[in-house]
């Protein structure tokens, strides 16, 4: 029987701990929430069932695994790595092994999203490229070129017939899925990058990246206000975009700053955001909401400490949980309602 | 301070701008030797000899990670994201943030088992440069100070003999007991050194007259009242006056559109092409900084772009001085401060670590396709042939054909080469 509970944000909670034998990058929820997919610093994936809390490892990358994705199905789950290679596996078989291994990015495969409807899975990684490959055959669709550092992130408009993609200098663009092109630049988002002038390196990228669920806005997560690139000080930031008029309309921040950088955003059909934080300010999840785009102000109005730095949030398709993939080698849900007594 | 030049050898009786002039031009009087009293001194005989030799020291500023170059431990807990490939002696495999630097892993070698117990930013650096325990109130002498003074003729190259391309990181290449002219020439970001342009108003012929006027004063003052900063004065002066008649040496848009672009056109690539043009002049001791390595956070990102701003450029100066017959007197050293942490903390970085790292080094008196040491399988610990600063810098001066056994006399002081307590890694050298 489906918990009766109310969505309430600031009753959030940790509902279940699955420990791990190293730290985790990266975590995912199926579309029909009987598992969690989460990457570790061990070149596995493994599947865990929220009914058994068993763990199944999935082994065939090179590498850490930070992208995954499920078809709309739950059938199929995509995973990518910084080996470079987009892998397609049945995602509920007993022992999954890799029905599809593509050799997808040269360097890090960085991200992946899957299109609404599931026929295509768009990639992008540290060859400066965004790809688009056809969920039925594994073949290149589309290749698409423009970005000048590496793309950090890649998400499916909802609605429409594009994706777009935000690079390291927080350059996003808009790409035409159907025709195959570039449909427009939108708003950079400046204030996640940094070329730190005494290190002399690059400092930000998407670290998350999330529609609204109407598309008529876009999170961008990364790190803001950066002094000191190689010991992280910077405060972790949400850039909402306003996708009508591909403009910044407002930066979603702590009310008290934390260092770090925003790893994970998402919507909330109840009309919050919800973002995720890791760093030297530690592991927190933010909760903010607002009326409309013209409001510069978004109101944070919960937060809650966690245990440990997070990496990577997923919402549960139910929208009642949150997974985040800790690096205290902990998967971690989050229910956002009342703990009962 | 006066100077005890109780020797009275011929060396000290005139100065440096003068026997130029008489052996009518530097480089041509070591070409064609240089008799009498000169030569039968025996320190500058034995000197001529290696008159050739030389170093290039390319500084890794931070920190580099040890596991995401030299020794890399990948699907280890502490490997990181990275693969290890293969190199171009079977058996060897480096990060593979490395591809063009493995092709070039013939001409080079590894050393993997520093402990050089140390993971302080400051004391790393002078350690390194100077293979002696950082001691307060203590100065040793950089390797390029010391390679200036071992290498180079005293008072008969007519080019600075340590000479420090600084692009970020710090350093001042000091000489200590040495003296200042072995300190380093910096190139600023790889500009020329400063003040090395003739003033427009002062015309070349007017400039000579100056010159020979003050070098005759100096000459004159030096026979009765010569001291060790008088010297120090002259060579100065010298120093000057060359650098200013060897500007080119320094531009190195003077380089060929083509190596430009071998080479890469930002601030790594152009100082390594750099150093070529000064290697190729001779130029004793060449050290490029390349900045910066202390990636207490993203460690993993940070590397992929300063490695990937290393690789190529470095790769190809080790195979065009292999080319052009250079890597036969030319020994190449890669070093930091100290390297990373094994672990990767919560921000996906890598801490600084003293335990347990590498270093490369390659071309003259090494042992190419060497790899000395080990560290165990997860790279918190060295397993075999633990080394540290001290070994590599008399391996570095015996690589060159050095005696860091042996001793400098300054001013009737002995001072040792190297740390006495220390010696060669002799198994790494050829």
């Amino acid at each position: 029987m489906a918990d009766a509970r109310p969505i309430d944000a600031t009753k959030t909670h940790v509902s279940l701990e699955h420990k791990h034998e190293r730290p985790l990058v990266a975590c995912r929820f199926d579309p029909t929430g009987r598992y969690v997919f989460f990457g570790a610093e061990d070149n596995l994936v493994q599947r865990f069932d929220l009914s058994a809390k068993t763990a199944t490892p999935l082994a065939a990358h090179d590498s850490w695994v930070r992208a995954l994705g499920c078809s709309p199905s739950g059938d199929v789950l995509y995973s990518g790595g910084y080996d470079g290679r987009l892998i397609f596996w049945p995602a509920a078989d007993e022992k999954p092994r890799p029905a599809r291994v593509i050799d997808a990015h040269q360097g890090w495969l960085r991200a992946l999203a899957v299109s609404p409807g599931g026929e295509q899975i768009a990639t992008c990684g540290n060859d400066n490229l965004v790809k688009l490959w056809d969920a039925a055959d594994g073949k290149l669709v589309a290749q698409f070129a423009g970005h000048a550092a590496h793309v950090y992130n890649v998400a499916f408009h909802p609605a429409g017939k594009t994706l777009v993609s935000c690079d390291l200098k927080g350059v996003l663009k808009e790409w035409n899925w159907a025709s195959g092109k570039h449909q427009r630049d939108l708003n950079a988002a400046e204030a996640l990058y940094k070329y730190d002038t005494t290190f002399r390196a690059d400092i930000g990228g998407a670290r998350g990246l999330a529609f609204r669920g109407d598309g008529k806005q876009l999170a961008v997560g990364g790190i803001t206000n950066v002094t000191n690139a190689f010991a992280g000080i910077g405060n972790a930031a949400v850039e909402l975009l306003d996708m009508a008029e591909g403009k910044i309309v407002v930066q979603l921040e702590a009310k008290e700053k934390v260092n770090g950088l925003a790893w994970g955003v998402a919507y909330h059909p109840d009309g919050f955001w919800i973002g995720l934080t890791g760093g030297g300010g530690g592991g927190w999840l933010y909760f903010w909401k607002g009326e409309g785009f013209s409001e510069k102000t978004a109101i944070e109005f919960f937060k809650l400490k966690l245990p440990n730095d997070g990496r990577d949030l997923s919402l549960s398709p139910d929208k009642r949980q949150v997974a985040v993939a800790h690096a205290d080698k902990t998967l971690r849900l989050y229910s956002l309602f009342e703990k009962t007594a | 301070m006066k100077c005890q030049y109780a020797c009275h050898s011929a060396d000290h009786l005139f100065s440096r701008r003068s026997l130029l002039g008489a052996a009518a031009g530097g480089a041509a009087a070591v070409a064609s030797g240089l008799g009498g009293a000169l030569a039968a001194t025996p320190g500058v005989a034995e000197q001529i000899k290696r008159k050739h030799k030389r170093i290039l020291n390319v500084f890794m500023h931070g920190g580099v990670s040890q596991l995401e170059t030299w020794d890399p431990k990948p699907n280890t807990d502490t490997g990181g994201p990275f693969r290890a490939i293969a190199t171009s002696v079977p058996g060897i495999h480096i990060c593979e943030l490395l591809p063009h630097t493995a092709k070039q892993m013939h001409h080079l070698a590894i050393v993997r088992s520093l402990n050089t117990k140390n993971q302080d930013h400051g004391k790393g650096q002078i350690e390194m440069v100077t293979g002696r325990n950082r001691m307060l109130g203590t100065d040793y002498p950089h390797l390029g100070a010391v390679a200036a003074k071992t290498l180079t003729p005293e008072g008969r190259f007519p080019l600075p003999g340590h000479i420090l391309i600084r692009g970020g990181g710090g350093g001042t290449g000091q000489a200590a007991y040495l003296g200042p002219k072995y300190a380093a020439v910096v190139m600023e970001d790889g500009k020329p050194p400063a003040y090395t342009d003739r003033l427009a108003s002062l015309s070349a012929e007017a400039d000579a007259r100056r010159s020979a006027f003050r070098a005759a004063a100096s000459d004159r003052f030096a026979g009765r009242r010569r001291t060790a900063d008088t010297d120090a004065y002259t060579f100065s002066y010298d120093q000057a006056a060359d650098l200013l008649t060897q500007r080119e040496v320094f531009d190195v848009a003077k380089e060929p559109a083509k190596d430009h672009d071998r080479y890469g056109k930002h601030e790594f690539g152009q100082h390594c092409l750099l150093a070529r043009r000064l290697l190729e002049k001779d130029v004793p001791f060449v050290q490029i900084n390349h900045s910066n390595y202390d990636t207490h956070f993203e460690n993993f990102d940070f590397h992929i772009e300063q490695l990937g701003e290393f690789d190529l450029p470095f790769a190809t100066l080790v195979a065009d001085l292999a080319e052009r017959g250079l890597l036969e007197d030319t020994l190449i050293c890669v070093m930091s401060e100290f390297g990373r942490t094994p672990k990767i903390n919560s921000r996906y970085g890598r801490d600084h670590w003293g335990t347990a790292w590498s270093v490369l080094l390659g071309g003259a008196g090494i042992q190419r396709g060497a790899c000395i040491g080990k560290t165990n399988d997860n790279g918190t610990a060295v397993t075999e042939r633990e080394v540290d600063h001290g070994h590599v810098f008399h391996t570095l001066l015996a690589g060159i054909g050095v005696d860091s056994k042996g001793e400098f006399d300054i001013g009737g002081r002995k001072f040792p080469v190297a740390d006495p307590a220390k010696g060669p890694i002799k198994e790494l050298l050829a």
